[in-house]
């Protein structure tokens, strides 16, 4: 039996059907085995979908054998496929670390609940980004925030609890939202299938039903995305979370929220009628600067490292935001490539903050003070993943910059170039609060820190953090990748 | 309560009604209101009804915990089994059309297994929660 | 554009905001649930309302009926249902083990605990 042109299929079915195996498992060893196994086939899949989609072009694959738009259709074009690899590949990298990073943040008898729920997060995100259904996408991406919810709920701090609940709300808020303009779209265009509204939404284009569908899918998705100011939950979430969770959630929920909102916007509405008739530029140009500015000043004043990286996300997503306001290729092509170079750089700081849990019991101030010396290949780590966040050359954050950059001066926006660069200069602030606290403290006499670091946690940090250096000189990937998916949306319907 | 005669004479003969109820739901999906969930939960409420009368520890003894973990489990498995079997007889996943030489005999044939998958993950997860709600804080007897 | 033709989406509008401001206005955490299910709700009927067409019958094919009513809104809700019993279900779960931790269930209260962090607590 060829399994290759069943690949979309398999993708999200193998975390699927490996989870309830971990639950009938029990045992944690032999669920953590699993688990590594699936996910790693998760990443196989999706650097082979990738290689496919680059080849030969969109691949359309219809789930019971039901074709479009009857029936689900799961259709990987380059944006889907560049999603797939970032949200496989981190997952593949922070499931090792979890291993021992869980040891002393979960109780023992939870372990092998938490593989279950971070294969159902997996396939949850993984089945978002891969969908042509409307609808689907819904259901995915309450598979992917249930688990999630669960995921923060585990942290041992007992604010972990009300930090999930009121994600939670809002989050479950956001879904519906999103469900509703789902629903005043297919009232209106009678398809579920997003490239068949896309054909259809051109004859009912000015209708306030439409309009309204694009208010509330906005609002549903910039809740999920942490925009500015609808970004409350995102700082507690990943502050009181275990670390390994903080690491692949900020590596790839709010990404694949970012992909729903493109596939939105222009799969199914269309450039034209998003950013012509509503004044969605400015609208996302102001909120974007707005959560540049005000996350990384709020960040600066935060005593403990993982919220002040959890405000640094919110800033970053900002930048994101940014490109999308452009809506040029140029705007686009940063956009996507920020996507997955912050994905990486935050996947790989929050590791290395986890490696300081387990070794120092905690990231506040005052338990990294010095830190250079006791941890000092760990304190490295974060330094070069801060410069990343900066934006320094040579480091992948600086690559997606660079671009923002271009798209800015292309649209002649003088000042939106001065503004970015400021923004820039509030990240050395924060990323400076850590290098001072490290290496220009001497360690407190009443914080000692006990053991090292083991190898199955340093090594994917460390596969992480040389990832965002090798993505800041070699940008063919990254870069060539996202300006191919930035054509293609700017094309229009697919 | 298991003290109260009349609760105790109708729970005895109510819960096989509701159980074969739980039944006909699940079959009759196909051709009106019914299906999985709605099968899974009158199920779950019959054994909860059970719990309730008799003492969560005679349900227990009915329904065990390690069975009601492994039914949520075994029925997505059920589930996504279905989708492969599919895959393994050459249509796409969860492709009903091939098993069966006949489509639309393939076709119910589908629906059945897979809607026998969600009435059991369902009702296992209902009595999970249950089980976990009723058994936190304090038990009056 | 007659009000009684619309009937059911002034319900549904009326349930929509009625449940989102219990989730803002309420400090009770099972009420905020609560407003939670409401709002949900709202949504269900906004899906099954359309999909009642006028002169239309239950959607089983037969030779003597020609309109038949939409079946898919059925599906979509149901799939919605089950995802709102899901998510109350772990809200409830999680308020539970809030009210084990704090001993409270009013977010002023928790939020007030919170000013002066406890000691890492583990799970018992």
């Amino acid at each position: 039996m060829n399994l290759a042109p069943h690949l979309p299929a398999l993708q999200v079915v193998v975390p699927l059907m490996a989870a309830p195996l971990t639950v009938l498992l029990r045992q944690r060893d032999l669920a953590y085995v699993l688990a590594l196994i699936a996910s790693w086939a998760a990443f196989i899949i999706s650097a082979l979908l990738w290689l496919q989609v680059e080849a030969t072009g969109t691949i359309s694959y219809a789930i019971g054998s039901w074709p479009a738009p009857w029936g689900i259709e799961y259709r990987v074009d380059r944006l889907s496929a560049f999603v797939l690899v970032l949200v496989a590949g981190v997952a593949a990298v922070v499931l090792p670390y979890s291993r021992a990073s869980i040891e002393t943040e979960v109780p023992r008898r939870q372990h092998y609940l938490f593989y279950t729920m971070f294969l159902l997060c997996l396939a949850g995100l993984l089945g978002i980004t891969i969908t042509g259904d409307a609808f689907n996408i819904f259901v995915f991406l309450e598979v992917s925030s249930l688990s999630t919810y669960v995921l923060i709920a585990l942290g041992r701090d007992r604010r972990a609890l009300f930090a999930s609940y009121q994600y939670l709300i809002m989050g479950t808020i956001g879904a519906t939202f999103i469900v509703i303009g789902i629903g005043l779209l297919y009232l209106m265009t009678g398809t579920l299938n997003l490239a068949d509204m896309g054909r259809r939404i051109a004859a009912v284009q000015n209708t306030r039903p439409v309009l309204a569908a694009l208010a509330f899918l906005t609002v549903g998705i910039s809740l999920k995305l942490a925009l500015f100011p609808l970004h409350q939950w995102l700082p507690n979430a990943y502050a009181f979370a275990p670390s390994a969770v903080s690491a692949f959630l900020a590596a790839t929920a709010t990404k694949v929220a970012v992909y729903v909102l493109l596939r939105f916007y222009y799969s199914v509405f269309g450039q034209s009628q998003v950013f012509a008739r509503l004044p969605m530029q400015e609208a996302m140009l102001l909120l974007a600067l707005a959560g540049m500015f005000a996350a990384s000043a709020i960040a600066i004043f935060q005593t403990d490292l993982k919220r002040l990286f959890a405000y640094s996300s919110v800033g970053q997503v900002g930048y994101i935001i940014l490109g999308l306001s452009f809506n040029s290729t140029s705007g686009l092509t940063a956009s996507i490539a920020h996507l997955f170079n912050h994905g990486i750089t935050k996947g790989a700081i929050f590791m290395l903050l986890g490696c300081v849990v387990l070794v120092m019991g905690g990231t506040s101030m005052a338990r990294v003070q010095g830190l250079g010396k006791r941890m000092p290949l760990t304190s490295l780590g974060i330094v070069v993943c801060g410069l990343s966040l900066i934006g320094v050359p040579g480091t992948a954050g600086f690559v997606s910059k660079w671009y923002l950059l271009l798209a800015a001066l292309e649209k002649g926006q003088w000042w939106l170039v001065f503004l970015i660069v400021a923004s820039s200069l509030l990240a050395v602030a924060y990323v400076w609060r850590f290098v001072e606290a490290a290496y220009f403290r001497e360690p407190r006499k009443d914080v000692v820190g006990s053991g090292a670091v083991p190898w199955s946690m340093g090594l994917p940090a460390a596969v992480l953090v040389a990832a965002t250096g090798y993505f800041g000189l070699d940008t063919s990937f990254t870069v060539g990748s996202a300006s191919r998916a930035a054509a293609l949306l700017m094309e229009g319907l697919r | 309560m298991k003290n109260d005669l009349v609760l105790r004479v109708v729970a005895k003969l109510l819960i096989p009604f509701i159980l074969l109820f739980a039944l006909y739901v699940q079959f009759h999906g196909d051709f009106g209101p019914g299906g999985g969930f709605q099968a899974g939960v009158i199920l779950a409420a019959a054994i909860i009804f059970y719990a309730l009368i008799y003492g969560l520890d005679r349900a227990r003894r009915v329904v065990p915990e390690p069975l009601v973990e492994s039914m949520m489990a075994i029925g997505v498995l059920i589930y996504a089994g279905v989708g492969v079997a599919g895959l393994v007889l050459g249509g796409n996943f969860l492709d009903y059309f091939v098993l069966d030489p006949n489509p639309v005999l393939g076709q119910h044939r589908g629906i059945f297994w897979v809607e026998v998958g969600v009435a059991t993950t369902v009702s296992g997860v209902m009595l999970k929660i249950f089980y976990m709600f009723a058994d936190r804080g304090k038990v009056d007897e | 554009m007659t009000g009684s033709g619309h009937f059911s989406y002034f319900v549904t509008v009326f349930l929509m905001v009625a449940g989102l401001f219990i989730v803002i206005a309420r400090s009770n955490l099972i009420k905020k649930l609560v407003g939670l299910g409401i709002f949900q709700t709202s949504v269900y009927l906004l899906y099954i309302a359309p999909g009642k067409l006028v002169g239309g019958t239950a959607p089983i094919l037969s030779d003597a009926f020609s309109v038949y009513s939409n079946p898919l809104p059925h599906v979509l809700i149901l799939t919605a249902i089950v995802v709102g019993v899901a998510t109350l279900a772990l809200g409830l779960a999680l308020v539970v083990r809030i009210r084990e931790a704090y001993d409270s269930i009013e977010e002023d209260d928790i939020l007030a605990r919170d000013a002066a962090p406890g000691p890492i607590e583990q799970d018992p």
